[in-house]
């Protein structure tokens, strides 16, 4: 909080790429503060602007505590700023996958997927199609009728993931959702995410702490300071396969390396 | 060993005990208005068995009655509180007043101002049994776990929805703990308020019978009194122990074993 005036004044990063300009953004944040609390709480996000085009895969990746999760959230609609601007496409639908699944432990698979639907009103039998295709989609058709304590951590997170997508969201909001995960669980989660989000045209922001991450799935990643914090850096990755070529590749790992050097910039800032 | 059921061990320790308590009454010929032996205390349940079983009953419909009410007052003073903060802050002392209080001390006044015996014991007991109820579900409703609580905003839950499919089931556990307290502790409002009230009127429980007894030296009637009250509890305890497990089995980690 203490540096809070000296990291405004910064100059600005050198590669700032904006964001695709010939769509109009899904989701655009513009000059957004955020403080928790009234008056003195602890300031979140300083002069915030960020916004994310239709299709686009962005990542938010920073230091922990540097806001990311609370840009997620002012995305969502979840929380609104202390000042500037939120702006959502109208009747936007939209998914969020927490950090963790995040289930109800009360309910079985196949009831906490139904959830959205069920808040939108539907009956479990009106609901049955799309339930049993957001599990198909994860891989866990099967399991509909187990609980989640029956569940590893992997699979709880892909229920949580396909509870996300039973609405047939537009914008997927995802906040290190595979960072308690294991190193191969995580890698699997991550290409059907990706598989996921190229089937159905979904525009995605994801939060991450790991560069490699960010890189491996992004087509952008909007680099954060550390709190209260902005965007400092934007790096676009160009890359027309994702796969375990790409992670070998030297490409992949200049893009990290030098997504690796705007995050120390930020968080010395 | 490990093959044996669960229930075996505890079971032979209460015959052995049984047993050893018989075996040294007939062995030191103890006299039965000083330590009556299990088969006595036996033998006067079966002769006394028409007016202790009346009581027996009285007893549970005063524990019941009290319990329900309870479950009604605790549960619906549990939402209001977590529904606003301000109430809670205003009424909570009240609810802390009447836990602190001890209820032998307020049942004379209780039996004053109330007319009919067994309103004033439902009462009593009511008081003993409300404040773990209350607090247990205060706790619960406010357990919720908070990202579902964003889930549900996002996708426009309804007040109704909220609490029906998140903060009812989300404070069950902690309901059901509170539930099994209080049936204990209604069973004790229950005997200790009649006990405050003496052995008077048409109607008695189990304490009027060890009261009466007592008076008379009737140590193995007293036994067998104190034997009904036990059961009681017991019954009362397996009871919501059954029901908490038949609620949670299959999800809380209170009543499943490690997978």
């Amino acid at each position: 909080m203490a540096d809070s005036s000296s990291s405004i004044d910064q100059p600005s990063p050198r590669r700032l790429t904006p964001a695709p300009a010939d769509e109009p953004a899904v989701v655009g944040l513009r000059d957004v503060q955020f403080r928790f609390g009234q008056g003195r709480g602890l300031q979140a996000l300083s002069e915030l602007s960020l916004s994310v085009a239709s299709g686009e895969f962005l990542s938010l990746l920073g230091p922990s505590g540097c806001g990311k999760s609370t840009a997620l959230r002012l995305a969502a609609g979840l929380l609104k700023p202390t000042s500037g601007e939120v702006h959502r496409q109208p009747d936007l639908r939209t998914g969020f996958v927490f950090q963790e699944p995040t289930l109800m432990p009360w309910a079985s698979v196949f009831d906490n997927v139904w959830l959205p639907l069920r808040l939108a009103g539907q009956s479990a039998a009106q609901a049955r199609d799309a339930v049993m295709q957001g599990l198909d989609w994860v891989g866990l058709a099967d399991v509909a009728r187990a609980y989640p304590r029956e569940l590893s951590g992997g699979m709880r997170m892909r229920v949580s993931i396909a509870r996300a997508l039973v609405i047939r969201p537009r914008l997927l909001l995802l906040d290190e959702p595979f960072a308690a995960l294991d190193e191969i669980t995580r890698t699997r989660l991550d290409e059907d995410l990706l598989r996921i989000q190229r089937e159905q045209g979904l525009t995605v922001m994801f939060v991450t702490h790991s560069v490699y991450e960010a890189v491996f799935l992004s087509s952008r990643i909007a680099v954060f300071s550390s709190r209260p914090g902005r965007v400092i850096a934007s790096v676009s990755i160009e890359a027309p396969l994702r796969d375990e070529a790409f992670r070998g590749s030297a490409h992949f790992a200049a893009l990290c390396r030098q997504t690796s050097t705007a995050l120390r910039e930020g968080m010395s800032s | 060993m490990n093959r044996l059921p669960g229930w075996l061990a505890p079971v032979l320790v209460v015959i052995g005990v049984l047993l050893l308590w018989e075996g040294w009454v007939v062995w030191r010929e103890v006299p039965h208005y000083i330590l009556p032996a299990p088969s006595r205390v036996l033998a006067t349940l079966w002769a006394d068995g028409a007016s202790l079983m009346q009581s027996l009953f009285y007893t549970l419909q005063v524990t019941v009655a009290a319990l329900a009410l309870a479950v009604l007052g605790g549960v619906a003073l549990a939402v209001l509180f977590a529904l606003s903060r301000r109430v809670e802050q205003a009424l909570f002392p009240i609810a802390i007043v009447m836990q602190v209080t001890p209820i032998l001390a307020v049942a004379p006044l209780i039996l004053i101002y109330v007319d009919s015996t067994t309103a004033a014991l439902v009462l009593c007991t009511f008081i003993v049994a409300f404040f773990p109820i209350l607090a247990s579900t205060v706790i619960g409703l406010r357990s919720a776990d908070p990202h579902l609580r964003e889930l549900f905003e996002l996708h426009g839950a309804s007040p109704g929805q909220r609490l029906r499919l998140l903060l009812v089931p989300s404070a069950l556990p902690y309901f059901l703990s509170g539930l099994k307290i209080a049936g204990g502790l209604a069973l004790i409002g229950a005997v200790g308020a009649e006990f405050a009230a003496g052995a008077a009127g048409k109607q008695t429980g189990l304490a009027s019978r060890i009261l009466e007894a007592s008076f008379r030296i009737e140590i193995p009637k007293m036994f067998a009194a104190l034997m009904l009250v036990s059961l009681l509890g017991i019954a009362i305890y397996v009871l919501f122990d059954l029901l908490s497990r038949w609620l949670l089995g299959r999800w809380h980690d209170s009543e499943t074993p490690e997978p």
